[in-house]
């Protein structure tokens, strides 16, 4: 029988500095069994506990797409005791990994759809799982027009700075990269998300859309979107809430009648506007 | 499979206790100064059938307050942070004479605990199908006791192997369950003046449970969740709460938990502590970002919880089994069958 | 006791209809026996819910600093510890003077309820469903039995010792003052531990918090305790783990009591709160009945007082701090 409270012993393969403030970094890590590879299925949305044995554990979104072979991707903030321990970690350093745990985008249900997806500062790193399935060509074709807007506070802020020239490179792909403020070198849009979301104007005709991002720019996309006339159940929303286990037992996560490790983190906003707001 | 009801002296109990001890160890509620425990018990002269029922629920013996989930070595290098899990319990166990409150609260609990195959919590299940449940139907319910009004009952069969109804000088011994079966397949059958007997009693008991006025949670049932967060009674009935944990940890529903790892030198062990989301921390984000930072939040939830939340979830069954234990020990004396009551009386002022 | 009842009940009254006061915060009857609950009256008719008995076993002080939070001017209903624990606030800061009204009430002394438990033999089946005063005696009844203990044998430790039963500082009165002592002598039974050589206290020490299940109930009932983030909890970094490990609920237990130090009035606030019965005040008594000796001083005793813990004074007997250590 599965522990699922013990988790697989993963390699970090590779790390990098994703931000210029240094406090964002990408770990790539490896499974040490392959049994651990093959067990661990998941799909875009999902999230994983980072376990560092005699620090804690974790709840981070993965980044990499299932369509990227074995090696997971998590990018992580500095602001705790083991985000601070994993920062000093290094290739080579083993660690551990529980998952894939909650709920999914619901991207299987979306097909025929256009999907439009908004980003804010650090919530893009499911999204980029998201983007990258679905640019695999297995899937491509199986969606309508795919709309992309991600914003962060500077150019030095964006993260998979790689992925996004890649994206806007294409053009089965509506790339709308902007930062806050204007910075040297960047040559790209300025303005806040809500904004750059409300230039873009996705329809909702026949769309999904999935938003991740801080409270304050849910606050002020939402409206846009309303205005749009973008309906509840066409927005898809991850949340955010203090976890533990991850699997529905501890209670910490818990939301009106749901835990959101376990029937979210991704919800959408009809559901949510049905539940306390209490994440 | 499940035969006829049986009939124990206790004159003989002796016997039937050396049959449920053998192999097994065996705890039951021990009268100490100004308190009932759950205690070992090594021999039957130690049982005594007439206590109320334990001050502590007997949840530990599944849901340990701490529990170490793994080891691991505190060294950097190969072999070191490997994760090892806890090795499952070593003995056999029985709980004699729990109360049938608490047996419907760990059936509750499972269904918690245990999901999916692919979380379900091993180190409770294990502990779950290593021991056995002799109950004991409450002749004397306790006096904050209001089990009937939420589902269960003084002589309620669920969660138990074994369900005990004192006769004085006997013992009424109806099994529920295979193993309990195994157990008292030995004992003379009982007779219909023993059943008829210990159906009164059973009847009796239920009698003398106090149904609390005004106490009807159904009413809450297919109600908007934000109609009963937003009630306006939350904010004045959480002003004489003290946030401490007591009636979580108390209560045998409650199942939160926080997982820590201790390091000791190069030992190290991921443990789970029972915790409370009565307290501020509980929901507090690395960011400083509270979701439930007022006191009110956090009291709104209990009762949300038990009453609300997992009634939705669970077809309308709900997340209390009235063993009174919270009423007794909340230090300000906050009484949950005033506050759903209340809870009660003010959604159906919504409707009207 | 009735008339206490009464009279805090016309007080209160009065000073909400005045609008002298947001709230009165005091008693209203419990719903269990034996306890009588906190209780915040909001309005003129609210008020008659306040009540007064031997079972007022928390500390209303502890709510004043989430009345002064609320911006609310609070009356409180205060027998003598309590209302030490008044003074103990305004002098640390936490309460104004002008925004609280204090009820004075003279004590008789509360009533431990497991104490009056123990003396009814639950070993037979029976458990207390009700308790009634009349005068100096309890009527305790239960299904099928009734018994008249004395109040008086059955009182909490810390109320047979008290030394101040009437409030301290009182802006309206209950009763007239009673006698100022509990009888018992408070530095004698304060720690009888102190007399064990050092091994054994430690044996003692764990033996008092063999049971503790890290409720927290101790210090969210005590009114010192107000910390927007205890010790306790603190995360970055964690001084303390969180399992029964017998070292960290001892340190729990030891370091707040220090926390404590000449700032505690032995309300027994902590012990009544313990849902498993320990015996809280046995490190602060100890701790208590040093600060009496070493200092010559009692915590809220007077509002110009300046609790020894947070100040030196020329003539303190340490003097390692002017010496840079005695060797």
């Amino acid at each position: 029988m599965i522990n699922p409270y013990l988790p697989y012993p993963v390699r970090i393969a590779g790390v990098r500095v994703e931000t210029e403030d240094k406090n964002l970094r990408s770990y790539w890590l490896t499974f040490e069994n392959t049994n651990d590879a093959a067990a661990f299925r998941y799909e875009p949305g999902q999230f994983a506990e980072l376990s560092i044995a005699g620090f804690g554990e974790i709840p981070i979104g993965i980044a990499s797409s299932p369509t990227e072979g074995d090696t997971l991707l998590f990018t992580v903030n500095k602001t705790g005791v083991v985000t601070t321990k994993l920062h000093d970690m290094q290739p080579g350093d083993v660690m551990g990994v529980r998952g894939p745990l909650g709920k999914s985008y619901p991207l299987a249900a979306a097909e025929g759809k256009n999907i439009v997806i908004i980003a804010g500062g650090f919530a893009v790193t499911t999204l980029r799982s998201a983007m990258v399935w679905l640019l695999n060509p297995d899937n491509r074709e199986k969606y309508g027009d795919i709309t992309f807007i991600y914003g962060a506070r500077a150019p030095g802020m964006l993260l998979y700075k790689d992925e996004l020239a890649a994206w806007r490179r294409r053009d089965d792909v509506r790339c709308h990269i902007t930062v806050d403020r204007q910075a040297d070198g960047w040559d790209g849009m300025v303005g806040f998300v809500p904004t750059v979301t409300e230039q873009a104007a996705p329809s909702p005709d026949n769309a999904v859309a999935l938003v991740c991002g801080p409270p304050v720019m849910i606050k002020y996309t939402q409206p846009v979107l309303d205005k749009l006339g973008w309906q509840a159940d066409q927005i898809l929303l991850s949340l955010e809430n203090r976890m533990k286990c991850g699997i529905g037992i501890c209670g910490r996560c818990n939301v009106g009648p749901y835990m959101v490790c376990k029937d979210g983190p991704v919800f959408t906003k009809a559901e949510l506007d049905h539940l306390p707001k209490e994440y | 499979m499940i035969t006829a009801c049986k009939i124990l002296g206790k004159d003989v109990f002796e016997d039937f206790f050396r049959n449920l001890a053998n192999g097994r160890e065996v705890f039951a509620p021990v009268q100490l100064t100004g308190k009932i425990v759950w205690g070992p018990i090594g021999g039957a002269a130690d049982v005594d059938f007439s206590l109320d029922n334990t001050d502590m629920s007997p949840k530990e013996f599944f849901f340990p307050q701490s529990e170490c989930l793994m080891r691991f070595k505190n060294t950097e290098g190969e072999g070191g942070r490997v994760m090892v899990p806890a090795p499952p319990l070593a003995t056999q166990r029985v709980l004699l004479n729990i109360r049938p409150c608490d047996a419907a609260a760990f059936r509750l609990l499972d269904r918690i605990f245990m999901q999916d195959e692919r979380t379900d919590d091993l180190y409770w299940l294990d502990k779950r199908e290593k021991t056995i449940l002799v109950g004991l139907g409450c002749v004397n319910p306790c006096p904050e006791c209001f089990c009937t009004a939420t589902g269960c009952g003084p002589f309620h069969e669920e969660g138990l192997d074994i369900l005990l109804t004192d006769l004085g000088d006997r013992l009424f011994v109806k099994p529920l369950s295979g193993r309990g079966q195994a157990l008292v397949a030995d004992l003379p059958d009982a007779g219909p003046q023993d059943v008829s007997l210990a159906g009164d009693v059973a009847a009796a008991a239920a009698a003398l449970v106090q149904r609390p006025a005004g106490f009807e949670p159904k009413k809450l049932a297919g109600r908007d969740v934000l109609d009963i967060y937003n009630l306006p009674l939350w904010p004045r009935l959480s002003e004489t709460c003290l946030n401490c944990g007591t009636c979580t940890f108390v209560c045998p529903t409650c199942h939160c938990f926080d997982i820590q790892d201790e390091v000791k030198g190069e030992a190290g062990r991921r443990v789970r502590n029972w915790d409370t989301c009565m307290q501020r921390l509980f929901t507090e984000h690395a960011s400083g970002h509270n979701p439930r930072g007022e006191k009110r939040d956090r009291v709104r939830q209990r009762f949300m919880h038990k009453f609300t939340y997992i009634p939705m979830r669970r077809d309308g069954e709900l997340g209390c089994v009235g063993c009174g234990r919270c009423v007794r020990f909340c230090p300000t004396n906050i009484d949950v069958r005033e506050v759903v009551r209340r809870m009660c009386e003010n959604v159906e002022a919504i409707s009207k | 006791m009735k008339a206490r009842a009464e009279k805090i009940r016309e007080i209160a009254k009065r000073l909400l209809q005045e609008g002298k006061v947001d709230v009165v915060i005091g008693y209203a009857r419990g719903a269990s026996p034996m306890r009588e609950q906190p209780f915040f009256a909001r309005t003129p008719e609210e008020a008659g819910q306040l009540t007064w008995s031997s079972f007022c076993v928390g500390n209303t002080a502890k709510f004043l600093v989430q009345a002064a939070g609320a911006g609310e001017r609070a009356g409180v209903v205060a027998q003598g510890c309590a209302s030490r624990n008044v003074v103990g606030l305004i002098v640390e800061k936490q309460v104004a003077r002008d925004k609280v009204v204090v009820i004075g009430v003279p004590c008789l002394g509360m009533v431990d309820s497991r104490k009056v438990e123990a003396r009814i033999a639950r070993s037979e089946g029976r458990r207390v469903e009700s308790v009634a005063e009349e005068g100096e005696e309890l009527v305790v009844r239960g299904r099928g039995f009734e018994k008249r203990l004395k109040r008086k044998e059955l009182l909490r430790d810390n109320c047979f010792t008290c030394q101040h039963r009437n409030p301290v500082l009182a802006d309206e009165m209950a009763a007239e003052p009673t006698a100022a002592t509990g009888g018992g002598d408070i530095d004698t039974v304060a720690a009888p531990w102190e007399k064990l050589p050092a091994a054994d206290r430690w044996a003692s020490f764990r033996e008092t918090f063999t049971d503790c299940i890290r409720c927290y109930a101790c210090r969210d009932a005590c009114p010192l305790c107000y910390c927007k983030t205890c010790f306790v909890d603190d995360a970055k970094p964690q001084w303390l783990g969180k399992t029964q490990d017998v070292t960290d609920v001892a340190s729990f237990h030891l370091m707040r009591a220090f926390h404590c130090a000449g700032r505690c009035t032995d309300c027994g606030a902590c012990e009544s709160a313990c849902p498993q019965g320990i015996k809280v005040r046995r490190l602060t008594s100890k701790i208590e009945k040093d600060i009496r000796s070493l200092y010559s001083y009692e915590a809220g005793m007077g509002l110009d007082a300046i609790p020894p813990m947070t100040t030196f004074r020329a003539d303190d007997s340490d003097d390692f701090i002017k010496q840079g250590g005695a060797q």
